[in-house]
């Protein structure tokens, strides 16, 4: 399962997408599994190095048509799926650099070449992440910790909008103005306290883990959660300190009223690859 | 460890897991690495696409969720260089306060005259003559009451 295996010549309208780059792969971890297009996953080996790709159609995947594929959810989420299974499955098997989505080349000597070319950098990615996982964490707030006022409640209250208080006009619109600044005030009560939450959340977690990366909060309708969403971090952990990390997760998640955590992973090392460094040797 | 379906699999260390069968990942939660994290390379075929139109999904993606957590005042990820090009942009150039204030001004004011023109359009809902087409306030803020 090499490059030369395959006649890259010959295959007119058609490019070479790249999945992952690993190190000390076992060739029988490649996996049987087809990657984005139904296409089989093949191994290209150069220099210790191994990447992890498969061949897809230009009419799919060339500039043009990417432009436009990827802007249709359902093929963006069609090729995610299909490049994660790929670098998820090599990276339980060895040390995993996942490379970014639609990374294309024309064929196998080019990535061969890639795979030479730029061998310090990825021996570093790859140095960072061997031995340690990726998890994510994300804290919810659930009504109850959003909703309870704890001290010093608006004093306009639910009334505010009725009562016409002598305060800044007595039309309808400024008492709906009132009454949209009180309930603001109240949401922004509210946040302060469960980030406040989130963030010793996040120390505590953060003490456990190599690196730390923060997303944005998520929108619920991709979520599913009926939560507020009010942390989500990946972290980077040594192997060895995986199940004390699970384990203080599911403390924090009993210990904390109104407060959800729940962890998803083991993840390839997305969030901990250092984008900036490999692209800037390739950039002309 | 718990009947919660969000703890996928998470019960021993990730070396000794290759056997076990594994969970279909959250496509927020795939998304938000795979879109714009791992190795960047320059391929062959010149996908620079990748920070312009996927910036769309993105968008659409997190905005809703965005917009959410600022009513709440969850704003950190914003002063976070990793997830924010404005917070990178000054970080990388230490931006004068200055602009940060006037920014925030300008934040504030378009916050201002959203509520008014909600306001307006409560008190005058049955009033068929003039709409403002929406919330959005695409100006600068300021420019006409």
């Amino acid at each position: 399962m090499t490059g030369a295996a395959y006649d890259t010549a010959a295959a007119a309208g058609t490019a070479v997408y790249l999945y992952a780059v690993s190190r000390d792969l076992d060739p029988a971890a490649v996996p049987a599994a087809p990657g984005v297009g139904r296409a089989p996953v093949r191994a290209v080996t150069a220099g210790g190095l191994t990447a992890l790709v498969s061949t897809v159609r230009e009419a799919d995947y060339g500039e043009e048509a990417l432009r436009a594929n990827l802007e249709d959810l359902a093929f963006l989420e069609a090729t995610a799926r299909a490049h994660h299974d790929v670098v998820d499955q090599v990276a339980r098997a060895a040390p995993t650099a996942p490379v970014r989505i639609a990374t294309l080349y024309r064929d196998d000597d080019r990535v061969a070449r890639l795979l030479t070319e730029r061998h310090d950098a990825f021996a570093r990615a790859l140095d960072r992440i061997t031995g340690r996982s990726e998890w994510g964490v994300k804290a919810y707030a659930y009504p109850e910790a959003m909703a309870a006022a704890p001290t010093g409640a608006d004093p306009a209250g639910p009334a505010g909008r009725d009562a016409g208080s002598p305060a800044g006009g007595s039309g309808a619109g400024a008492a709906y103005l009132r009454n949209r600044q009180a309930q603001r005030r109240r949401r922004e009560e509210a946040g302060r306290r469960v980030t406040a939450q989130a963030q010793a959340i996040h120390a505590e977690l953060a003490e456990l883990a190599v690196a730390a990366r923060q997303h944005p909060p998520q929108d619920p309708k991709l979520s599913g959660h009926d939560g507020t969403q009010i942390l989500n971090v990946a972290y980077l952990l040594d192997d060895d300190r995986v199940e004390g990390f699970l384990a203080a997760v599911k403390d924090l998640d009993g210990r904390l009223p109104g407060i959800g955590a729940e962890v998803t992973g083991p993840w390839p090392p997305y969030s901990f690859i250092d984008t900036g460094d490999a692209a800037a040797g390739e950039r002309r | 460890m718990t009947d919660d379906l969000s703890w996928t699999g998470a019960r021993s260390p990730a070396r000794s897991m290759g056997m076990e069968q594994r969970p279909t990942a959250n496509l927020a939660d795939l998304l938000e690495r795979i879109l714009d994290k791992g190795i960047v390379i320059v391929g062959d075929i010149r996908v620079n696409l990748l920070d312009i139109e996927l910036l769309t999904i993105k968008l659409r993606l997190l905005v809703a969720s965005v917009d959410r957590a600022k009513e709440m005042g969850i704003d950190w990820w914003e002063h976070d260089p990793s997830l924010s090009s404005r917070a990178r942009r000054q970080a990388d150039e230490g931006a004068p306060d200055a602009e940060l204030d006037r920014q925030r001004q300008v934040l504030k004011e378009n916050e201002r005259l959203r509520e008014r023109i909600a306001a307006l359009e409560a008190a005058h809902r049955d009033d068929p003559a003039e709409t403002t087409g929406g919330k959005k306030t695409t100006g600068k803020g300021g420019d006409r009451q």
